[in-house]
């Protein structure tokens, strides 16, 4: 059973000086052998344990994780939650993954701190404004919200969005204002996920690095290989961005992933001035401030492959040089930490969730910014793994797309990831 | 920020490049002859090491010259850059 | 003790003849050149200088520099900036200052009552509760709550700027061991930069009274910053912090306060070919009960500020310690004044070098303090065995503690270099190195100024070495050290008290809290830093985090290695954005390119629009009292009915010359280009290997060898980039040059049914009549006067002819064809009117039709699709995605079936308009002025096969039913443009 978290347990837990609170997740022993194996305890392969145990009953799963849980690109991210997508195939997926992390504090019984904030898109030339109305138009046809707003409404919402102005190199023409739009706590959601999961009988195995993944004579997956030894299983699934590639490879297996880095940015920490999360798609930087105070920042990826995680200063500095361009009296605010984190991207950019050419073995992959889809991507990957045919969410997403070159092409997708 | 050689102008800043993807050798000179899944795959994947990936870069911003280089993917050190210029 | 009694009379690196105001909160306070913000509000007797960020605890100074963890402050006037540490802000005339997350001050903290309510606030708190109703109802006040200084409102006056360094040996600090790796590099010959973070050189020698060479080591030091300042081969830059480490030994450094008065601060760029990095140590505190409290400080700190700004901070002080280093301070507090009345050291054995430096001062072995007294500052602390039995409660306004050193290993970390624990000085020191570069002195872990001495000069040797210089030999100066040993020393804390010991000072981060996170499950030592916050503040951990780790393995009961650290990110201190930016503000961010008749254009009251490719043109030219479709309904009519002229200058232009070149021309556009005379141009559409259609344009060719390539505006850059990387990657042995002319050549479209009426009037030599000069032809002559290169194609549909001249005669050119037009009632045409003229033909425009997903058969342009060629790029996927059988979206025209109601660009088409998955777009909807109704073309699945049916476009107010219809709604047979 979960131990209860609300204000009256704080309370009751505050004159025994929080001395009973129970962990959040157990450290049991690494079994031989489970029914699923998941590789990687992050937002997606946490979700999709939980799912894997709570909508399809099974009690027999292992999520092994290379590090700590919840060290990938969880934590590591803009924790932008938006929907505004351009395609049929993609928007009915992410309004479905918007819709579940709105819930997810109350499912999960752990405060993610999910704020609707609202995404207001700047845009400064009439070619973006025509690519944004036309998503407008499709995202209606799937139930998500995109209104477009006036310069002097934009401003009102924005005060401190005081650069685009009439004489400046590209003024600001108009804002598209996506309500669905929020920020939440990246931590506390592979926190609550791994809990979940946890209460739910299955097994987080951190600092268990798999190595190798095995197959049986008849070419099927037989389970893997880690630092710890052998375990079985009959279904692995994969949901490790970024080295995606580098396991599946071991059974043989190329995908059409690369892995590149995305970096991004925090401000020191200052008074509230940010109520919106704010993506210039044309000038290439979106900014939102956390409930801390920092100003948490990003832009374009890297370019070429990277497993590091690392900060390219020439990328680095075209964001500031664009945040500046709209927010001068940024000068002087400061830089307080910089990160990257890798992740994959399919040959298409649009997500891969699908079975593979091994039987049993399953990949979650090509999300680069793949924290907005963590909850429908887990109860979607979930449904693959355990049934073995594709959610009618995810359809569009197969490997087999990349055979007959049918690509899901989310052209000129917004800068926020 | 890498520091890129250019056969013709030395060690430059990255800034001054245009990444051009990876490079998996020339394109084939009859792709006719070539099965559709290998075509594909030829088109969609491409090689994702950790460790040297052989990629090209335009010296767009200086004298127009398209450098190949073995870059690795976990260092970034570039551990050599191709030049059959003579 | 007044503020008069708290400054030395003499002494210190202080100008007492240059007395400086200043405010703090509104008050009037002096302090003197030399000073530091932190060091004068001490001279002052300002105790309490801010709040915490959680519980709203007095914080007062406790370090000396970057290291300080709590008092942020923020500066008005000139370059205002919150959160600014007290420790680092030069002191100036007029400097004005206040505090930040207090009101209505620090002192009277309306907020502190928070406080109070601690114990419900424990580490992730949040987390468990605020879920009901629902975090909305929360988030607003703990937004407000949170955040410390208010951001920048307005842009601050000046300039930042950039510089770039190419340095042999970039060395980074000038402490002992930076200094003596600078002289041995410099000496070498090679280009060295030196950074420093201090004005004056000396590094932690400034603060401690040591000797070198028989003098003072301050003025060692102050001689050889001289001495490498006036070297031709360096570069001494000071008031500078290295604060970024890159790949490719690329490190960034902020200079404040540069010469030049405008500038607020300058990036500096320093690629460098050896690093060493000579960063010293910062001492970490201890923990112990209320070791927050105002008057609680380092030990180093109070000897810096004693020693540096001649400044007591108090008058009664209690030196707390697990090693050596402050029997130091505490002799140098003594001889200034301060009465230390008890050394309370928690080792058992205090070697006699420590004990000799004391003389007869009280020395508590094995002992600890296990709080601080005071509510307001420190009146008392008790100390006693940590083992139990009684204990002391010794009167102080001042503790002095020092837990021992840590490395400053935030560069070699950022530059990927991998660390050790070292049991010796119990702290994290570095391993190896991952780029060209090399830790000196204290930051590798040399706690004694002799070692720093000779390891500086022997990595500067080795730098300059490995740069391809030969290094002299150099004798070492002697010098006057005192001794380092420490036993680390992890927790000091009574029972029931761990909850007001603080391990992150700035965030409140407590024992409790750590331990609280253990507890829960948080094991790893990014759990408890990411749960509990510790690190993750202003000073991003730089005192606290080695205590976090020390008491993550006290309570795991493992060694400290075995905790493991968190990553160090950049930057090491926070950096203004605008010194990241550097010079990069304004036009700079992003040139435009403009024609030679921007400028006409504008003076014609156009209305300009970004392009592509960076260039801006006229959308269109309104008149006055004009609607916007007023405008482009005239300009159309101008056209159909008479001529217009526009500006086609940015079109994207090449030359291709070489045997090759007919190869690379029939590789890249999908048709065949083998049988082109002369003299004639054909269109063309390129493809990328994908299959999708990469640009389309009209390629002429001059003679054999020589062809003239036109691309759209916006993806001239692309194709020429397209071309090049075949010629130099894939097709090498090619003999093929290509030419950008893009600028060269700016060109004047004349079209409409008097063109040709214009082009005589415009005077020129070549044969202009229909039989003379076909459609899809070119000639050269001159036109006007000027040389010209003329191409007979057409976007409108309409007779036109493109001429090309030099830039140079460009803006000519334009007033003799609305000089010549002028009478045939010629207009310029903007971008907007093009748009309905070729939507009215149905011409494809790339940022229309082609969304990334659509092949030329979708569009209707299978003629295009060569089958005569074996191979062209993009043939074999689209084979390869054709034969799946698919449906496929094709290119339709749609007249609505009410004439007067327009389609969004970009509605969806959907199964008799119902609200689901679309089985088209409308890529295109304009008001025809030949039809004198809407007209819109569309990419609908089957769509060819659909035609003479209805399809519906869905907007959120209505749905729009249409015809479809052929995509060609104007002089479908093109007699008109060949005409």
């Amino acid at each position: 059973m979960m131990q209860r978290y609300s204000g009256f347990s704080l309370i009751r837990h505050a004159i025994s000086r929080h001395r009973g609170w129970r962990r959040a997740w157990r450290s049991p022993e690494l079994a031989e052998s489970y029914d699923v194996l998941v590789i990687g305890a992050g937002g997606h392969g946490l979700a999709t344990a939980y799912h894997l145990a709570r909508d399809h009953g099974l009690n027999s799963v292992a999520v092994l994780e290379r590090g700590w849980l919840g060290g990938g690109n969880v934590a590591r991210n803009t924790v932008t939650v938006r929907s505004n997508y351009l395609r049929d195939e993609s928007i009915p997926f992410f309004v479905r993954s918007v819709a579940m992390f709105e819930g997810l504090t109350r499912d999960l019984n752990f405060n993610l701190m999910h704020s609707k904030r609202t995404m207001i898109d700047v845009v400064q030339t009439y070619p973006k404004l025509r690519e944004l109305r036309r998503r407008q138009l499709f995202m209606d046809l799937h139930g998500a919200s995109y209104e477009r707003i006036g310069v002097k409404e934009l401003r009102r919402r924005i005060p401190a969005l005081t650069g685009g102005g009439p004489e400046s190199r590209l003024p600001i023409i108009a804002g598209m204002v996506h309500t669905d739009a929020a920020v939440n706590r990246h931590d506390a959601v592979a926190w609550a996920y791994a809990r979940a999961a946890d209460s739910r009988g299955v097994e987080i195995h951190e600092n268990t690095p798999v190595t190798r993944l095995l197959r049986s004579p008849d070419g099927s997956i037989s389970g893997v290989e880690t630092a710890r030894g052998e375990v079985r299983a009959r279904k692995v699934a994969v949901a490790v961005s970024g080295h995606t590639t580098t396991l599946t490879e071991t059974a043989g297996l190329k995908l059409p992933l690369r892995t590149i880095n995305l970096t991004a940015f925090v401000s020191e920490p200052v008074k509230p001035l940010l109520d919106v999360v704010v993506n210039c798609p044309d000038i290439g930087v979106y900014l939102s401030q956390s409930d801390k105070g920092e100003l948490v920042i990003g832009g374009a990826p890297d370019p070429g492959q990277s497993f590091r995680r690392d900060i390219r200063q020439s990328v680095f500095e075209d964001t500031t040089a664009a945040l500046l361009e709209l927010f001068p009296a940024f000068r002087t605010l400061k830089l307080l930490r910089q990160w990257g984190g890798h992740v994959d991207i399919a040959h298409d950019g649009s997500p891969i969730i699908s079975t593979t050419d091994v039987p049993g073995l399953y990949v979650t992959a090509g999300w680069w910014g793949g924290y907005k889809a963590i909850p429908a991507g887990g109860m979607t990957f979930a449904h693959l793994v355990a049934r073995n045919e594709p959610h009618p969410l995810i359809a569009p997403f197969g490997l087999a797309r990349f055979r007959r070159l049918g690509f899901v092409v989310e052209t000129g997708t917004t800068t926020a990831r | 920020m890498h520091l890129i050689r250019c056969p013709h102008c030395g060690h430059r800043d990255e800034s001054e490049f245009v990444y051009g993807g990876p490079f998996s050798g020339a394109r084939p000179d009859d792709p006719g002859a070539i099965q559709d899944e290998a075509w594909s795959n030829y088109l969609t994947v491409p090689d994702n090491p950790v460790g040297p990936v052989v990629e090209c870069w335009w010296h767009a911003n200086g004298c127009g010259a398209w450098v190949t280089i073995a870059r690795d993917t976990a260092t970034h050190d570039i551990r050599e850059a191709r030049d059959d210029r003579g | 003790m007044t503020a008069a009694e708290r400054r030395l009379a003499s002494g210190g690196g202080i100008d007492r003849s240059r007395p400086l105001r200043f405010t703090f909160d509104g008050r009037p306070y002096r302090g003197f050149e030399g000073d530091t913000l932190a060091s004068a509000l001490l001279a002052e007797g300002v105790d309490i200088i801010g709040r915490s960020f959680k519980y709203h605890r007095p914080r007062g100074v406790i370090g000396a520099g970057v290291e300080d963890p709590a008092c942020l402050v923020e500066l008005a006037g000139r370059a205002a900036s919150g959160n600014q540490q007290a420790a680092t802000v030069r002191l100036r005339d007029g400097l004005a200052a206040t505090s930040v997350n207090c009101w209505p001050s620090p002192e009277l903290d309306a907020a502190g009552i928070i406080g109070a309510f601690s114990r419900l606030l424990p580490a992730g708190f949040y987390y468990k509760t605020f879920m009901w109703p629902g975090w909305r109802y929360y988030e607003p006040w703990i937004r407000r709550a949170a955040g410390l200084a208010a951001a920048p409102a307005t842009p601050a006056e000046g300039r930042f700027e950039t510089r770039h360094a190419h340095a042999d040996v970039l060395v980074v600090g000038a402490g002992p061991a930076g200094l003596s790796a600078a002289l041995a590099a410099a000496g070498s010959g090679a280009r060295v930069v030196l950074v420093d973070d201090n004005r004056v050189p000396g590094g932690a020698l400034l603060n401690r009274r040591l000797g070198i060479g028989g003098a003072p080591a301050e003025e060692w030091a102050a001689k050889a910053g001289g001495e490498l300042a006036a070297m031709d081969n360096v570069t001494y830059l000071c008031d500078a912090t290295a604060w970024g480490y890159r790949e490719h030994n690329l490190v960034l450094v902020v200079q404040r306060n540069p010469e030049t008065p405008d500038v607020i601060e300058r990036s500096w760029k320093v690629r460098a070919r050896r690093v060493v990095i000579a960063t010293g140590a910062h001492e970490r505190p201890l923990v112990f009960a209320n070791n927050d409290r105002p008057g609680a400080m380092l030990a180093s700190a109070v000897q810096a500020y004693v020693n540096r700004y001649a400044v007591l901070p108090g008058t009664t002080a209690v030196v707390f310690t697990n090693n050596d280093s402050a029997y130091g301070a505490a002799a140098d507090m003594a001889a200034a004044g301060i009465d230390v009345a008890a050394i309370v050291d928690s080792r058992k054995d205090v070697p006699g070098a420590a004990r000799a430096l004391v003389g007869g001062t009280e020395i508590l072995a094995g002992q600890v303090v296990t709080e601080a007294h005071g509510r307001r500052r420190v009146r008392s602390v008790s100390a006693g065995d940590p083992a139990g039995g009684t204990m002391r409660r010794i009167a102080c306004d001042l503790l002095a503690h020092s837990g021992g050193w840590n490395p400053v290993v935030h560069l070699h970390c950022q530059s990927r270099g991998t660390l050790r624990f070292d049991d010796t000085i119990a702290a994290f020191v570095p391993k190896d190195a991952a780029q060209p570069a090399a830790v000196a002195g204290a930051a590798a872990g040399l706690p004694s100024l002799g070692d720093a001495l000779a390891d500086g000069a022997a990595k500067g040797a080795g730098a300059a070495e490995a740069a391809g210089f030969r290094a002299l030999s150099r004798p070492l100066p002697e010098c006057r050290d005192q001794p380092y040993a420490v036993e680390p020393l992890w927790l000091a804390v009574a029972p029931g008290r761990e909850d007001r010991s603080f391990l992150d000072i700035l965030n409140d981060v407590t024992v409790d809290d750590v331990r609280l996170a253990l507890r829960e499950g948080y094991r790893s030592i990014e759990h408890v830093k990411r749960y509990t916050t510790g690190g993750m503040g202003f000073d991003q951990g730089k005192t606290g985090n080695a205590n976090i780790i020390g008491t993550v393995a006290h309570v795991k009961g493992i060694a400290v290695p075995e905790a493991g650290f968190t990553t160090f990110r950049p930057p090491y201190v926070p950096v203004a954005f605008g010194a990241v930016a550097g010079a990069r503000t304004g036009p700079v961010v992003l040139p435009f390119r403009h024609t030679p008749v921007t400028a006409w254009n504008i003076e014609q009251g156009a209305v300009m629009y970004e392009a592509g490719g960076r260039w801006r043109r006229p959308g269109y030219f309104p008149k006055p009292g004009e609607s916007f479709q007023d405008s482009v309904d005239r300009e159309c009519r101008s056209v159909r009915q008479r001529v217009g002229v526009y500006d086609g200058s940015p079109l994207g232009k090449f030359e291709i010359k070489g045997r090759d070149a007919l190869r690379l021309l029939d590789l890249v556009y999908t048709n065949d280009f083998s049988d082109l005379a002369p003299g004639k141009g054909r269109y063309g559409l390129m493809l990328t290997d994908d299959g999708m259609i990469l640009d389309d344009g009209v390629t002429f060719r001059i003679d054999e060898h020589r062809y003239l390539m036109t691309t759209s505006t916006a993806n001239a850059e692309t194709v020429n980039r397209h071309l090049e990387r075949i010629l130099q990657v894939d097709r090498r042995g090619w003999d093929v040059r290509i030419t950008t002319l893009t600028s060269e050549w700016c060109n004047a479209t004349i079209c409409g049914p008097r063109a040709r009426d214009v082009m005589k009037a415009l005077a020129t030599d070549i044969d202009i009549d229909r039989d003379a000069f076909p459609f899809m032809h070119f000639r050269s002559g001159s036109v006007a006067g000027l040389p010209a290169r003329v191409f007979r194609v057409s976007f409108t549909g309409e007779v036109s002819f493109e001429v090309n001249v030099r830039r140079r005669h460009f803006r000519s050119l334009w007033d003799r064809v609305m000089d010549a037009g002028r009478r045939f009632g010629i207009e310029p045409v903007g971008s907007e009117a093009s748009h309905v003229l070729r939507t009215e033909k149905g011409f494809l425009s790339l940022g229309h039709e082609a969304d990334g997903t659509v092949d030329p058969h979708d569009l209707g342009m299978s003629w295009i699709m060569s089958r005569k060629k074996a191979d062209f790029i993009g043939k074999r996927a689209v084979e390869i995605r054709r034969s799946s059988g698919e449906p496929r979206r094709e290119l339709v025209g749609l007249l609505p079936d009410d004439p007067e109601q327009a389609i969004p660009e970009g509605a969806p088409l959907t199964p008799g308009g119902s609200k689901r998955a679309s089985e088209g777009l409308t890529t295109a909807c304009v008001r025809s002025v030949v039809n004198d109704r809407w007209i819109a073309l569309a990419l609908l699945e089957n769509g060819r096969e659909r035609i003479g049916g209805t399809a519906h476009a869905r907007t959120r107010t209505r749905i729009i039913p249409a015809r479809i219809a052929a995509p060609c709604f104007h002089d479908p047979e093109g007699r008109l443009l060949r005409g």
